[in-house]
């Protein structure tokens, strides 16, 4: 008796959604015995993680903060998967993005009403510029963009040092890398004294476009004609090439706006490591969520119950840091492998002579 | 097989986690009358068995030796920014009246909780910010790097000494200006060439660094970085090293010579004792080798008896205030001079220092 891997036929949504709640059932009983070998009660640890994230309004809020880049950034990586370009490069178009509103923010000297939109459009304009170079390398001489954008990552990283270490740094901050503070004008709104600001909104409001985009346009309907069968799309007379270049120009633009939201409405300066992976992670939501947007709020927001409930492993039980990570691991690796059973299918075929 | 190695290691997995029994941490009890601490403690790194973060955790199981200081609770690997408003807020919600944020990026983060929170002290670790309820507190490390200094200027036999050095800040560039002027204070021909990482702790970019000073003729290396790459280094090319933050001559057990390292416990002992009997106010607190917080470890005994003697003698002088690593006449790497005989930088020069003393072979990056 041999097993067979078989393609599966399109599931049904209801078949879909019970092999992922089946798939975080198992990673939970998996992750249960290792707490459980840790010399703690696995209900009581998913209860507090629970309890952390969800159960008031203060984890609430951390929570939807957490989950606000992870958002905005998702969507900018999944709208490229969508024509089966990979943006790697999420977490530079990030750093990029904030320092376009950084820019604005200490320099322009722009009044209330105009600073933010102001630096909402250098974000914009930033990681999009940064992701327009893989875009034309791509589109002029197939160069692929999986490496480009993967590279320019570490050129963005450093490029936002040698401006805080350099021309930006703080005058009044000892020669330490920070820039200084924003002023209120820079700063978005936060809601009920919690660190709940107007980047949650605007990434929702980001959600709606992308989704409008994809599904109610003409330009939406070409990218995915493109992503599914390029050779198809150009016989149909669609302009691959600008399509592959505004896709990740877009793409970057996107992911800059997160870094916007990040450093006006949480940082309110620009230092090293505003991101901790957010582009990253972003990658792994896009896939989860199967490039819709609405799949990637929700799995944004698990995402953020994830990391804001992960911290109540190290708070309540001193379980090391090691913990939260392989606890997040898991989850990610049975969500994966369900994927692989909502596509596929292990057959068990009999045995024959000549097998 | 694959299936026997996949048993093996998740039972591997299993056995490595019994070892813990830990229960949750009771929010802090007042205790009938005295007032009892319950410490936590956010931590850039893991613990580990040596470095920045073991340092701290070393001071911070010292304090829990006094009877008024209930278990304490740490939080690994925080990332800097504010990311870390949300674990410090945490410690807080779960009771602890005194927290220690353990790295410069916490300093935003720490003044935000605590403005929240007035009840609670709160002590940042070499920030330039405070508050009514927030301390902050760093020690003079450039007192055993001027130190350790002396010992490399003695021990190089090309003149050629080499500092791996971390980010350009001006904690850093203290410490390399510290340590070139104990190097030139015994021998004026040695120069101290610098090689930046920009990482705290990354194995690869650090060795690296540490092998290409190696190749241009160092034979004493330094460091300012939490991952032992430096020193292993040394000791695979059989040349010196001067460790940093922890003892760690296991790592480097030929070529370690000596490190300036933290003692973080004179600090959290005296800070949990004013809180307790209430006579904690806020400063900035900025102690040496004098208040112990800064040492140098234990010479090997490669250093020869004479410049023991000597490093002996200078500490003595460093902790009786009669020898200031920093008073003049000092000279720019351009051979200006920059601070007059008979002057001695003050602690806001010291705090923002972005120059680099003469001897110094490298740049700032600006």
């Amino acid at each position: 008796m041999i097993l067979r891997i078989e393609k599966r036929e399109q599931g049904s949504a209801l078949f879909r959604s019970l092999t992922t709640t089946a798939s975080l059932l198992c990673a939970l009983l998996f992750a249960g015995f290792l707490l459980f070998f840790a010399g703690v009660d696995p209900a009581a640890a998913y209860l507090e993680i629970l309890k952390e994230s969800l159960g008031s309004s203060y984890g609430l809020s951390e929570t939807l903060v957490k989950a606000t880049p992870l958002i905005i950034t998702g969507l900018a990586v999944s709208i490229a998967f969508r024509m089966q370009i990979w943006n790697i490069g999420a977490e530079g178009q990030i750093y990029m993005g904030a320092c376009g509103a950084t820019g604005v923010a200490l320099f322009s000297g722009l009044d209330s009403p105009l600073m933010l939109p102001a630096m909402f459009a250098a974000a914009f304009i930033a990681g999009g510029l940064w992701a327009a170079v893989a875009g034309l390398l791509r589109a002029l001489w197939q160069v692929n963009e999986v490496i480009v954008t993967l590279l320019m990552n570490y050129i963005a990283i450093l490029l936002t040092n040698y401006l805080i270490f350099g021309p930006w740094k703080n005058p009044d901050g000892y020669n330490f890398p920070l820039t200084a503070q924003f002023s209120d004008a820079a700063r978005l709104t936060e809601y009920f004294n919690t660190r709940l600001h107007s980047g949650f909104f605007l990434a929702l409001f980001c959600a709606l476009a992308v989704y409008l985009l994809m599904e109610r346009t003409i330009w939406g309907f070409q990218v995915k004609a493109i992503g599914s069968n390029p050779a198809a799309a150009r016989y149909a007379g669609m302009k691959t090439g600008l399509a592959i270049f505004l896709v990740l120009a877009l793409s970057g633009a996107i992911a800059g706006v997160a870094g916007f939201s990040e450093v006006a409405g949480l940082q309110h300066r620009l230092q090293h490591g505003i991101s901790p992976g957010y582009g990253y992670t972003a990658i792994i939501i896009a896939w989860l969520a199967r490039r819709s947007a609405l799949g990637v709020v929700i799995v944004s927001l698990l995402m953020g119950i994830l990391l804001v409930g992960g911290d109540s492993l190290q708070l309540s039980w001193q379980l090391p840091v090691a913990f939260a990570y392989a606890f997040q691991g898991l989850i990610l690796f049975f969500l994966l492998a369900s994927d692989f059973f909502i596509n596929f299918r292990l057959r068990r075929v009999k045995e024959t002579d000549d097998a | 097989m694959k299936k026997f190695c996949a048993a093996l290691a998740i039972l591997a997995l299993l056995t490595a986690c019994t070892s813990n029994d830990q229960k949750p941490t009771e929010p802090a009890a007042e205790a009938s009358g005295a007032k009892q601490i319950k410490a936590g403690f956010v931590y850039v790194g893991p613990v580990g068995d040596a470095g920045w973060t073991w340092s701290h955790d070393q001071g911070r199981v010292a304090m829990e030796k006094a009877d008024y200081v209930t278990p304490s609770t740490f939080i690994e690997s925080v990332p800097e920014g504010a990311e870390s408003a949300r674990v410090i807020n945490g410690l807080v919600q779960k009771g602890h009246n005194l927290i220690f944020t353990t790295s410069f990026g916490y300093m935003d983060a720490t003044l935000d909780v605590a403005s929240k929170n007035k009840d609670v002290v709160f002590m940042h670790c070499s920030g330039y910010k405070s508050a009514e309820n927030v301390g902050t507190y760093f020690g003079r490390m450039y007192e055993p790097r001027y130190l350790s200094g002396i010992i490399a200027g003695k021990m190089t036999k090309t003149n050629s000494i080499g500092y791996v050095a971390a980010f350009p800040i001006p904690e850093v560039i203290r410490g390399i200006n510290a340590f070139t002027l104990g190097v030139r204070s015994v021998n004026p021909q040695a120069k101290v060439k610098v090689v930046w990482t920009q990482t705290w702790f990354d194995p690869g970019i650090e060795r690296d660094a540490a092998d290409s000073l190696l190749d241009v003729g160092a034979d004493v290396l330094t460091m300012h970085q939490d991952a032992p790459a430096t020193l292993q280094a040394a000791e695979a090319r059989g040349a010196y090293v001067i460790g940093y933050n922890s003892d760690t001559r296991k790592f480097a057990p030929n070529a370690f010579l000596t490190a300036p390292i933290w003692n973080w416990a004179s600090i959290y002992t005296k800070t949990a004792a004013e809180v307790q009997n209430g006579t904690w106010k806020t400063s900035q607190i900025w102690w040496g080798m004098k208040e112990e917080l800064v040492q140098l470890a234990p010479l090997s005994d490669r250093v020869p008896t004479a410049v023991r003697q000597l490093v002996e003698e200078k500490r003595k002088a460093i902790v009786a205030g009669s020898l200031h690593p920093f008073s003049g006449p000092l000279k720019d790497q351009t051979g200006k001079e920059t601070v007059a005989a008979g002057v001695t930088l003050d602690d806001g020069a010291l705090l923002g220092m972005n120059w680099f003393v003469e001897g110094v072979q490298g740049t700032i990056p600006k």
